[in-house]
């Protein structure tokens, strides 16, 4: 019961999360929010017991996806006009 | 007015997402093939991991495709950047100590465990698309520290090429002599949880790893290398 809980903990903070990426204007905060996402994303499908589906999420949308991210971000601007 | 719009289409999307959701209840059994999956699954391929089994077999032609698409999307970045004009000058940091002398330890760790992970592929969880990945964020963890690594961009294209070949081949080989394309009649099954057994699909794993890897490190060296032609 408790990990049920924690499980919709997570689910709400990746929501509040998902709503600062679309706001936030600082875009390197954005990308680390979103590799947070998918970090929390991939502890959720731990628990749905897709442990597969949990490495691919965090090898790629919390590793690679957001470095891609952060070499872009450093090639163009920081901020959102 | 466009907010008031996307709002109205969210609202919609919302209620049809909503309606689909009720329609198919969470964890309920509807297909008889998953139930043919679970039953038989280990017996047929010898697989210990269901969902490589899955993925790697009984879809594998929708495997072949996700690898191409992957392969097309990095062919159209390598072109974007090519073509890009759209560059900005900035400064590179030396990195520093603890970032260096770590990247050189987790290095050759970071890939002995992405190969690991898709010479494993058929026993334990993760596969070809995981390990590759894991292998490409060493190459990107090397890319950061180092300004003198550069990875041969021939090399792992011919990599990335000869493992796609080599997956198309052994999909033939189970047209020819297993009767379909894909087909895991083509050798020995073996034992199921041994290293050597579910016929095809660890060669299969083996051949996306690659392919995987080498494909996305070289995406990577070339979103840095637009760089390096200016310093």
């Amino acid at each position: 019961m408790i990990l049920e809980y924690f499980m919709i903990f997570l689910l709400v903070l990746m929501l509040i999360l998902a709503v600062y990426v679309v706001e936030t204007k600082d875009l390197l905060a954005a990308v680390i929010a979103s590799g947070f996402i998918s970090l929390v994303a991939s502890i959720v499908y731990l628990y749905l017991q897709a442990p597969d589906v949990a490495m691919t999420e965090a090898a790629i949308g919390a590793g690679l996806t957001t470095l891609i991210f952060i070499i872009a971000i450093r090639k163009t601007e920081r901020y959102e006009k | 007015m466009r907010k008031l719009i996307a709002i109205a289409f969210l609202l919609i999307l919302g209620f049809f997402m909503l309606k689909i959701v009720s329609v198919f209840p969470f964890g309920e059994e509807r297909w008889g093939v998953s139930r043919h999956y679970v039953d038989k699954g280990i017996e047929e391929n010898r697989a210990s991991n269901l969902v490589t089994s899955i993925v790697v077999n009984y879809r594998g032609f929708d495997t072949l495709g996700e690898v191409t698409v992957l392969f097309l999307a990095a062919t159209a970045l390598a072109f974007l950047l090519a073509t890009c004009k759209c560059r900005k000058k900035y400064e590179r940091i030396e990195a520093s100590l603890i970032l260096k002398t770590a990247s050189d330890i987790l290095y050759p760790l970071l890939i002995l465990f992405g190969a690991y992970i898709f010479i494993h592929g058929h026993l334990t969880p993760g596969g070809g698309f995981q390990g590759g990945t894991v292998i490409a964020s060493a190459v990107m963890l090397m890319l950061l520290s180092r300004f003198t690594f550069h990875p041969n961009h021939r090399a792992l294209s011919t990599i990335e090429g000869l493992a796609g070949i080599i997956f198309v081949l052994i999909g033939f080989a189970g047209f020819i002599w297993g009767g379909s394309f894909l087909a895991n009649n083509i050798l020995p099954l073996g034992h199921w949880n041994r290293l050597f057994s579910a016929g095809v699909i660890p060669l299969i794993y083996i051949a996306i790893g690659f392919k995987v890897g080498a494909e996305l490190s070289g995406l990577i060296t070339d979103m840095y290398k637009v760089t390096k032609e200016e310093e």
